[in-house]
């Protein structure tokens, strides 16, 4: 009881000088901000890259050309997407081979589940008539759709049937039926789609219709009729399409459960030494998101470390600006004191009375601090394309450090209050 | 005498109060006896630096004799540590201050419980306690008024409910009109007797206005650490009926 009057009575103090108290705060709240929204940043991408393991399996590992290092420092962890290069542009005879693909699922059938194949067609425009539906043409093997499963609304998935032949089937997505065939499905399964990329036109026949889900490290500025989605052909048709090399540039490989991800990853990147061992420019590089979000934590973390020293500074300048001002009010109120001792006040409850007002100072700054950091942390996660989700062991972290930090930068200024001669205290003009 | 009917509630014998003040001493109080009744309205009269401001202090149990003793209803202050003087100022003491000393965050009512929040009362009945003394004092409209709201004479009204507020054994008042000016102060000063009387309190006022020490029943004259005379303005009185 004695606590909640205690803060209700340090509330009003602090609200009788408000200007004196924002400025005291300021200190705590930037402290508290940084970190709150670092860790708002930090735990928004781990979270994403946490839900696209999920949807991509944590046994997945992507293997993919690298270009050479020449000083071979190249990171361990190989956290590199695209085969695009500085300089030396992808030959030919660079690229990873069907043949080579054969091999390692031979080689390695006991830890192999499926193989993962893609080549992109480049983006365009799905039209009929004046409609149209923006997509990205993506062909895929088997071991891709296995991956990549697709919701099928209606019609059917690609089987290995159109994978053999390679025809120009097509799985659309719902928001493309919506667009071109109002919503209606069923008189899109069998329609042909006429599909402009580049300025070129390609037909396919619609065989099935999947249901689109948004990434969630997806950030668009595309209002909903403008939304790409995925037109799926398989494979072949793709190549094709392409003219391409029968080579890629990256694969995925699914492992069967049960085998260790990190052993596997070096086993691959050994079996490829033998191709790529000769050639000057490229090398064959694996990893998984296990390996990507421990390389992507440990950036963080180093993130985190330089933020945590900045915000460590400024909550210990804040903390001092907190005792100063505690300082100064004690003198101010000086002969409050006094009156509070004449009529009976304990040493204690004088010093309970100015350590909460430091904490209600500091607990205030915090709220603030933790309410701006969520806010720029959203900010942040949302410019660099992840949802953000604020860190509860963040908060719950502030909170009580904020409460920490009051209790040990107002103890002395309660200390010298409770600590006062009554009398003097009295006589003080 | 008046001094030997009902019960002494302060008893001070042979009282010294020395201050050293580099290598001199300096005697504030001078050997100091005397004894204040129950119901009592006392003055303690002398100018500054007669001591009078001393001897309020420890009676007050704020600061502790050299040498002697102070019996307040029936306990020895001198005795005492600090602890026990705060928990004794608690349940018998009132003050009443020259500045007044309310808390300008309070409005009257919170100021005047302020005392009972030291006690661990709950802040119904606190506030109940205040309300009622608050109304003894003629300060029913202004109980939600913040001090910076209210004229000097309200605020020690106000000053005045708080220290009848704990229903104390003694009520101490430090130059109570001090910074009023001299209508308020007489009003003041009936008020303070009219309630001390109604209550049956005990009252101690310092002050150096002989005027305003008229106003009390006893008045008791310091100087240079002793009490020169002790005046019975209740007997003046007798005699002026009497001839």
């Amino acid at each position: 009881m004695l606590i909640i009057e205690n803060l209700i009575m340090a509330f009003s103090s602090l609200l009788s000088n408000k200007m004196r108290a924002l400025l005291t705060m300021l200190g705590i709240i930037i402290g508290i901000a940084s970190v709150i929204a670092i860790m708002t940043v930090g735990n928004s991408i781990s979270m994403s890259v946490a839900a696209n393991m999920e949807s991509m399996g944590a046994n997945n590992i992507t293997v993919g050309l690298q270009q050479k290092s020449t000083e071979e420092q190249v990171s361990e962890s190989g956290a590199r997407f695209e085969g695009g290069t500085r300089g030396r542009t992808i030959r030919e005879e660079d690229l990873i081979t069907e043949e080579m693909l054969e091999e390692l699922a031979v080689a390695y059938q006991q830890q192999i589940a499926g193989i993962s194949l893609s080549v992109s067609s480049g983006n365009g425009t799905a039209e009929k008539g004046k409609l149209y539906a923006n997509v990205s043409v993506t062909g895929g093997n088997e071991g891709y759709f296995q991956l990549n499963e697709l919701t099928i609304n209606a019609g059917r998935g690609l089987t290995e049937t159109d994978q053999e032949k390679g025809g120009k089937v097509a799985v659309v997505s719902d928001k493309l039926v919506e667009n071109l065939y109002e919503g209606n499905a069923q008189s899109a399964i069998g329609a042909m789609v006429e599909v402009s990329i580049n300025n070129r036109y390609y037909t396919y026949t619609i065989v099935g219709v999947y249901e689109y889900q948004a990434e969630a490290a997806s950030f668009s500025t595309d209002s909903e009729e403008d939304i790409t989605t995925q037109l799926y052909i398989p494979l072949k048709a793709a190549q094709a399409q392409n003219h391409s090399a029968k080579g890629y540039e990256q694969f995925t490989v699914a492992t069967e459960s049960g085998v260790d991800t990190e052993a596997f990853m070096e086993q691959l990147e050994h079996f490829f030494d033998r191709y790529y061992r000769k050639n000057q420019d490229y090398q064959i590089s694996a990893f998984s998101m296990e390996t990507m979000l421990s390389s992507m934590t440990d950036m963080l973390s180093t993130i985190s470390l330089a933020i945590a020293v900045i915000a460590g500074i400024s909550l210990l300048v804040g903390g001092i600006g907190v005792m100063n001002i505690m300082l100064v009010s004690i003198t101010e109120r000086t002969r409050e004191i006094g009156t509070r001792k004449a009529l009976g006040a304990t040493n204690g409850s004088i010093r309970l009375q100015f350590i909460m007002e430091a904490v209600v100072i500091c607990l205030s700054g915090g709220f603030m601090g933790i309410l701006s950091g969520i806010g720029i942390g959203a900010v942040l996660a949302g410019v660099m394309g992840y949802e953000a989700k604020a860190s509860m062991a963040g908060i719950l972290a502030a909170v009580s450090f904020s409460v920490v930090l009051g209790i040990f930068f107002g103890y002395y200024p309660a200390e010298k209050a409770a600590r006062m001669n009554p009398i003097e205290a009295l006589r003080y003009e | 005498m008046a001094e030997e009917k009902g019960k002494a509630v302060i008893q001070v014998k042979d009282l010294y109060k020395i201050y050293r003040v580099g290598d001199s001493k300096v005697r504030a109080l001078n050997g100091v006896d005397f004894s204040i009744y129950k119901g009592e309205f006392c003055a303690i009269v002398g100018t500054s630096g007669s001591g009078k401001s001393t001897l309020l202090n420890m009676l007050a149990g704020l600061e502790k004799p050299t040498k002697g003793e102070i019996i307040i209803a029936g306990e020895h202050m001198e005795t005492k540590n600090e602890n026990q003087l705060v928990k004794f100022r608690r349940e018998h003491i009132g003050f009443i201050f020259q500045s007044f000393n309310l808390l300008g965050t309070m409005n009257a009512l919170e100021n005047v419980a302020l005392p009972l929040t030291f006690q661990g009362m709950d802040k119904e009945t606190r506030l109940a306690r205040a309300d009622k003394v608050l109304n003894l004092v003629n300060l029913k409209k202004h109980k939600k008024h913040k001090p910076n709201q209210m004229s000097g004479g309200q605020q020690q009204r106000v000053g005045v409910a708080r220290a009848l507020v704990v229903n104390p054994e003694i009520i101490f008042a430090d130059e109570p009109t001090g910074n009023l000016d001299s209508n308020t102060s007489e009003e003041v000063m009936n008020l303070m007797k009219r309630v001390v009387r109604e209550q049956n309190q005990t009252l101690v006022m310092v002050t150096h206005d002989n005027h305003l020490a008229s106003f009390a029943d006893r008045i008791f004259h310091i100087k240079d650490g002793k009490i020169i005379k002790i005046e019975d303005t209740r007997e003046n009185l007798k005699e002026q009926v009497n001839e």
